[in-house]
């Protein structure tokens, strides 16, 4: 760690390129993220900001290019990617809780058998993230007893109970009700300015305008443009990204 | 309360409303009836005729089984409890059942939930066999059980055993079973030859004792190797995958009545020289093992087809590694999914058994045969063979009933609090 401490870019993505069977899913995208960073990527359904994300953190394996997660270099060994997951939280579109475990044992089970916590002190901290996330009296109930938003927030104290360096946000909030996403984008917001490096495929335009300090635009499994947000949302340069800004924004 | 509503914009300004009771309808005896049983003509009609044929049913069976010859049942007892176990080492058993009763004991007090119910069934046989004459030193080593269970359930209850300790303990008792049956070790591939009492040779090992072994034996190793294979099936080694296909197949393909007989005339083949002839009891241990365990594997496998690609990515995300994220995130999720499957199997074991009589094993079933042979009940008119047959559908059903009462409640437990 002590030699990455002046590095400043936490991910390095380099000319990666993924194919599912025939199909060109991730075409030579490089983009590099500095630490306390967040990045939004926006763009339509199939642009392939979904699987970029998760090549990240080895969700999906890339075919070719350079992957780098704070100095390590994402490859096909087993060790790597077992540290670089340890480095990075991710919070799923559909939450993913595990069903058969409590909230608190979601939260501490990775701490407690990755990070080798001792019990107490594991569920101390998730207490500790259940009152930040704004629910720690759900802390003995099961997920399937929260509602959609309660469950996105389970899922980030989750992530973060793993003490990451990056956390990663696939679609967090597409799957919840309109009166719930507030409360998610609120603990995302919070997350930001305490300066959590983070990378986030969303729909949300007000918590990219918001929120990002810089945001990607991604169409056709390439990067289209990228740009502070108000660059981008008041002087968008290709026309694909003022088409879909129009499509959106209308 | 506006049950019209013709302009074009309105408020309900009853909102929000108090909720109401729901409308009296016909509670009661008579609105059950009324509902259940004759709601309709057809209904009524059915109605009518079940109970029609449930009298006669009833009646029928109540006057044969009032009426029925149960003396071979009632004087064979000994043989269908542990077929020709001699009488003066009667007291192994005895040590085995006591020792099963203190583990049930602990296991209830410690673990509750599945374990509490099976104490009580077994609480409830132990008192059953402890009232009933069957002779004073049986009824004596039944209240004993019965006693060590209860005294087990309240140190269980008070004395925090670890979990693991308990468990191994449930995995020593096995071997600790044979080793007592038996009167000692015999090895001879091992070489070891070791006894403290004079050896019961496993030929003489009957009734429900030898059933529950076999059964109990056939569920302890089928289930993980069950498990093992499921797992295989899904491997991305080849090798590892086509054996774990080709395995299941090849099982699921063959009536277990033939792997019995194979596992008779051609088990030796398949062992190292030097390990000799296993007995007839380890030859039907390991075909109905081997049996159980391909379905098993099936029935696994379903499980873990069942769980949502969510829940890897999830587990993968957190950095748990492959082994940890199945047997904390993966197969708890799989087998509690499958749990019907698995105890349906299970009771098909359990009746499974009785194919051994086929082979030469005297299990329940086979003794109930030799006790119909028996020359002091030839004369008896229409013979003993229905009251014999009865009496051991009745135990087979008491202990299948049992393991399927356990399941649904450890279904209803493991359910809590899921949404799906």
């Amino acid at each position: 760690m002590a030699g990455h401490a002046e590095d400043t870019d936490i991910i390095i993505v380099r000319n990666v390129n993924k194919w599912y069977g025939d199909f060109h899913a991730l075409k030579n995208v490089s983009l590099t993220v500095k630490r306390k960073e967040v990045v939004v990527i926006i763009g339509p359904s199939g642009s392939g900001k979904s699987t970029f994300i998760r090549t990240i953190n080895r969700l999906e394996e890339h075919q070719s290019g350079e992957i780098i997660v704070d100095g390590i270099p994402l490859t096909h060994d087993v060790r790597n990617i077992e540290a670089i997951r340890m480095e990075t939280g991710m919070v799923f579109q559909q939450f993913n809780l595990f069903p058969h475990l409590t909230v608190l044992q979601n939260i501490t089970l990775a701490p407690i058998h990755v990070r080798k916590m001792k019990k107490k002190d594991a569920e101390e901290r998730a207490m500790q993230l259940l009152e930040r996330v704004g629910i720690p009296e759900q802390a003995h109930k099961y997920p399937g007893q929260l509602s959609g938003g309660q469950q996105q927030r389970v899922a980030i104290a989750r992530a973060l109970a793993m003490q990451p360096k990056i956390m990663l946000f696939d679609e967090p909030t597409s799957a919840l009700d309109p009166e719930m996403i507030r409360e998610v984008l609120e603990v995302m917001e919070e997350l930001a300015e305490s300066g959590m490096t983070m990378v986030v495929v969303t729909h949300e335009m007000g918590f990219a305008k918001g929120v990002a300090d810089r945001i990607v635009f991604m169409d056709g499994g390439e990067i289209v443009e990228i740009g502070t947000p108000e660059h981008f949302f008041t002087d968008p340069q290709h026309d694909r990204t003022k088409l879909f800004l129009q499509q959106i924004l209308k | 309360m506006t049950t019209e509503i013709r302009s074009t914009t309105w408020v309900n300004t009853d909102h929000p409303a108090p909720a109401q009771k729901p409308p009296v309808t016909e509670v009661g005896v008579i609105g059950w009836l009324r509902a259940n049983l004759f709601s309709s003509v057809g209904n009524t009609i059915l109605t009518l005729v079940t109970a029609v044929a449930l009298y006669f049913i009833v009646t029928g069976l109540v006057r044969w089984v009032s009426g029925a010859f149960w003396q071979p049942v009632w004087e064979n007892r000994k043989l269908f409890a542990v077929g020709l176990y001699p009488i003066a080492q009667m007291w192994q058993p005895a040590a085995v059942l006591l020792m099963v009763s203190a583990l049930f004991g602990l296991s209830a007090g410690r673990w509750g939930s599945i374990m509490r119910n099976l104490g009580v069934g077994l609480a409830a046989l132990l008192l059953l066999f402890a009232i009933i004459p069957i002779g004073a030193q049986a009824q004596l080593v039944m209240a004993a059980g019965l006693g060590l269970l209860l005294i087990g359930y309240i140190a269980g209850a008070r004395v925090p055993i670890a979990s693991r300790w308990l468990a191994l303990a449930w995995v020593l008792s096995m071997p600790a079973t044979f080793i007592l049956l038996a009167g000692g070790l015999n090895l001879p591939a091992l070489g070891v030859r070791w006894q403290f009492v004079p050896f019961v040779e496993v030929n003489l090992w009957g009734g429900l004792m030898l059933t529950m072994l076999l059964a109990v034996v056939g569920i302890a190793l089928s289930f993980p190797i069950g498990v093992l294979l499921a797992l295989g099936r899904r491997s991305k080694l080849p090798v590892i995958k086509w054996f774990c296909v080709g395995y299941i197949e090849l099982i699921r393909g063959v009536p277990l009545i033939t792997l019995l007989f194979m596992g008779m005339t051609m088990l030796p083949l398949f062992l190292p020289s030097g390990w000799g002839n296993p007995s007839l009891l380890v030859r039907a241990m390991t075909a109905i093992t081997l049996f159980s365990a391909a379905y098993l594997a099936e029935n696994v496998r379903g499980g873990l087809q069942a769980i949502p690609k969510g829940q890897y990515e999830a587990a993968d995300a957190l950095g748990l590694s492959a082994f940890d994220s199945l047997r904390f995130i993966i197969l708890p999720q799989a087998l509690t999914k499958v749990i019907p499957a698995i105890v349906g199997q299970f009771i098909g074991l359990f009746k499974d058994t009785s194919l051994a009589s086929l082979v030469g094993l005297l299990e329940l079933v086979a003794v109930g045969k030799a006790v119909i042979q028996q020359p002091e009940w030839l004369g008896t008119p229409g013979g003993i063979a229905r009251e014999v047959y009865v009496f051991i559908a009745v135990v087979f059903f008491v202990f299948s009933y049992g393991m399927s009462f356990a399941s649904r409640k450890l279904e209803s437990k493991l359910g809590f609090g899921k949404r799906q």
